[in-house]
């Protein structure tokens, strides 16, 4: 077993080199990922929001199912996504299994209701305060909901980001919709897991140092922006 | 105000026979219960066209309530408010503006908490732009125009407020303490904003703890004790010769405690 300090090392110099099958893994990872958030985002912030400003017959039970999928165990979501797009499934005509797309389709419904849920809270608090005022100007639906959004921006970039974190992190369910297929579905985190399994440490410890950084870096920049955001009041 | 001087004169008793006007807002018996409390226990409230009406009282006495109930912010409990004799829709709430005790600023810049109130309106372009600067000045803002709402003081954020209000160009103006908390110069200001809409025809319906400004302002005052009007009428005689113990309790700056408000 080689020391820590010397796998470490070999990997910070596999990261310099530029590897082309390291950037191509860390390159898929990023284009998954943030495919998803986005798809996420467009769908979970109107939905989070619609739920936090208007009141409606169901909108506790809207809240407490939120709050729960957020929660979602990612191989179930897999197996369930895996079920849909297998030959045998519902969308198997489509030949999505083990394709970027299907990753996507998984941390998309993993990481919708976390936008969604943080969106819903977010959105609500600030209503609270903006209420009676946007009653005493008569501002209308879609007006109040695009309001709230706009002026909650530097809250919902942290839950962007929040959403970010947990699907550049996950494994479970790419893995099992992705199954790592070298060159086409691999990812940082289902490359991690595999290559300690075989023992190629250097690859592992690589990609996690660039996880790591990676996840530094996009907090970095929340934090910068919340901080000037503050500064202004806008946050 | 040409509406208000024809009431005026067909309310003479030389012209018994004149329809009478209805007033610009007007609640009957209004009941406001939360929590099995009696806030608000039955009031009777007319405002005219053109007047001024300071609504004053105790701490709690239901003052920010009242104008609540009847800027149609919350529904009453029971009670009826009319707007022009008729309903107190979203029309009328639109010919209506309020201040608030505390402002609400947007979590944008001081012009931009400004062209959303406008744009609400329906004012679009150059319309709005003029609008814009034209409150900024007479709020005396323009130097904050760019500055985030949230970090102006506690005066200019009033000022803001006013502003905002006003250049929604409303019928009829709530303002709740609208100086409370203001150095005098800032509570100046704030005067000859409300003065001005005033003389423009604006009605001004306004909460005040401050016995000078309801001199200076008042044409009518509703004294306000545990969700009921002790006392109303034209301010010079209420000021002056308090008919309620309460109103006279507290011109006199003694403690009125009676009974609590009913349970219901
Ligand atoms: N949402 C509410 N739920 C329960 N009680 C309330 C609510 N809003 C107000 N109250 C109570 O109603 C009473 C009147 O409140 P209101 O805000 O109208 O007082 P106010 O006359 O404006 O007093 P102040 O001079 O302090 O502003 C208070 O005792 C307050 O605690
Ligand atoms: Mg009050």
């Amino acid at each position: 077993m080689q020391s820590f300090t010397a796998v470490l090392g070999d990997a910070v110099a596999l990261i310099l080199s530029g590897d082309a099958s390291l950037m191509g893994i860390i390159a898929l990872s990023l284009r998954v990922t943030v495919t998803a958030v986005l798809i996420a985002c467009v769908i979970g912030l109107p939905l989070g929001a619609a739920v936090g400003a208007f009141r409606f017959p169901g909108r506790t039970l809207a809240t407490v199912l939120l709050n729960s999928l957020m929660g979602l165990p990612p191989v179930v979501v897999g197996l369930v996504v895996y079920l849909a797009l297998s030959a045998s499934g519902p969308l198997g005509p489509l030949g999505l299994l083990y394709t970027p797309t299907a990753m996507v389709i998984a941390q998309t419904i993993l990481v919708t209701p976390i936008v969604a849920a943080l969106t819903r809270q977010v959105i609500e608090d600030l209503d609270r305060e903006y209420a009676e005022q946007f009653r005493s100007l008569d501002v209308g639906p879609l007006a109040r909901i695009t309001a709230l959004l706009w002026d909650a921006r530097y809250s919902l970039l942290t839950v962007a980001l929040a959403g970010f974190g947990r699907a550049i992190a996950e494994v479970g369910a790419v893995l099992i919709v992705g199954g790592n297929i070298n060159h086409v579905t691999r990812v940082m985190t289902t490359t991690i897991a595999l290559e300690t399994s075989k023992g190629n440490l250097e690859l592992a410890l690589a990609l996690g140092v660039v996880l790591l950084v990676i996840a530094i870096l996009v907090n970095a920049a929340v934090m910068g922006l919340r901080a000037s955001a503050a500064r202004a009041a806008y946050a | 105000m040409r509406e208000a001087l024809a009431r005026n004169e067909a309310e003479g008793p030389q012209r018994p026979d004149a329809a009478p006007v209805p007033a610009l807002l007007e609640g009957q018996g209004l009941l406001l219960e939360i929590g099995g409390k009696r806030l608000i226990d039955g009031i009777d409230i007319r405002i005219d066209e053109g007047r001024r009406t300071m609504v004053m009282g105790a701490n709690g006495a239901g003052k920010s309530l009242l104008l609540r109930l009847l800027h149609g912010l919350i529904a009453p409990t029971a009670g009826g408010i009319a707007w022009r004799g008729g309903p107190l829709d979203r029309t009328a709430r639109r010919a209506q503006a309020m201040v608030f005790q505390r402002p609400v600023m947007l979590r944008r810049s001081v012009i931009a908490n400004l062209a959303f109130a406008l744009k609400v309106r329906g004012l679009r372009g150059a319309m709005r732009q003029a609008r814009i600067n034209e409150a900024l000045e007479k709020a005396r803002l323009t130097d904050l125009a760019r500055s985030p709402a949230r970090v102006l003081s506690g005066g200019e954020q009033q000022r803001l407020a006013l502003a905002r209000a006003l250049a929604c160009d409303p019928e009829l103006l709530f303002l709740d303490e609208p100086t409370a908390s203001l150095d005098p110069a800032s509570t100046q200001a704030i005067e000859t904003l409300i003065a001005d809409a005033s003389r423009r025809g604006v009605t001004v319906v306004m909460v005040t703890h401050d016995l000078g400004q309801a001199r200076r302002l008042a044409d009518d005052i509703v004294f306000l004790h545990a969700g009921r009007v002790a006392e109303s009428g034209p301010a010079a005689r209420v000021l002056s010769s308090p008919r309620s113990e309460a109103a006279s309790a507290w011109l006199e700056g003694r403690l009125f405690l009676d009974e609590p408000r009913a349970q219901s």
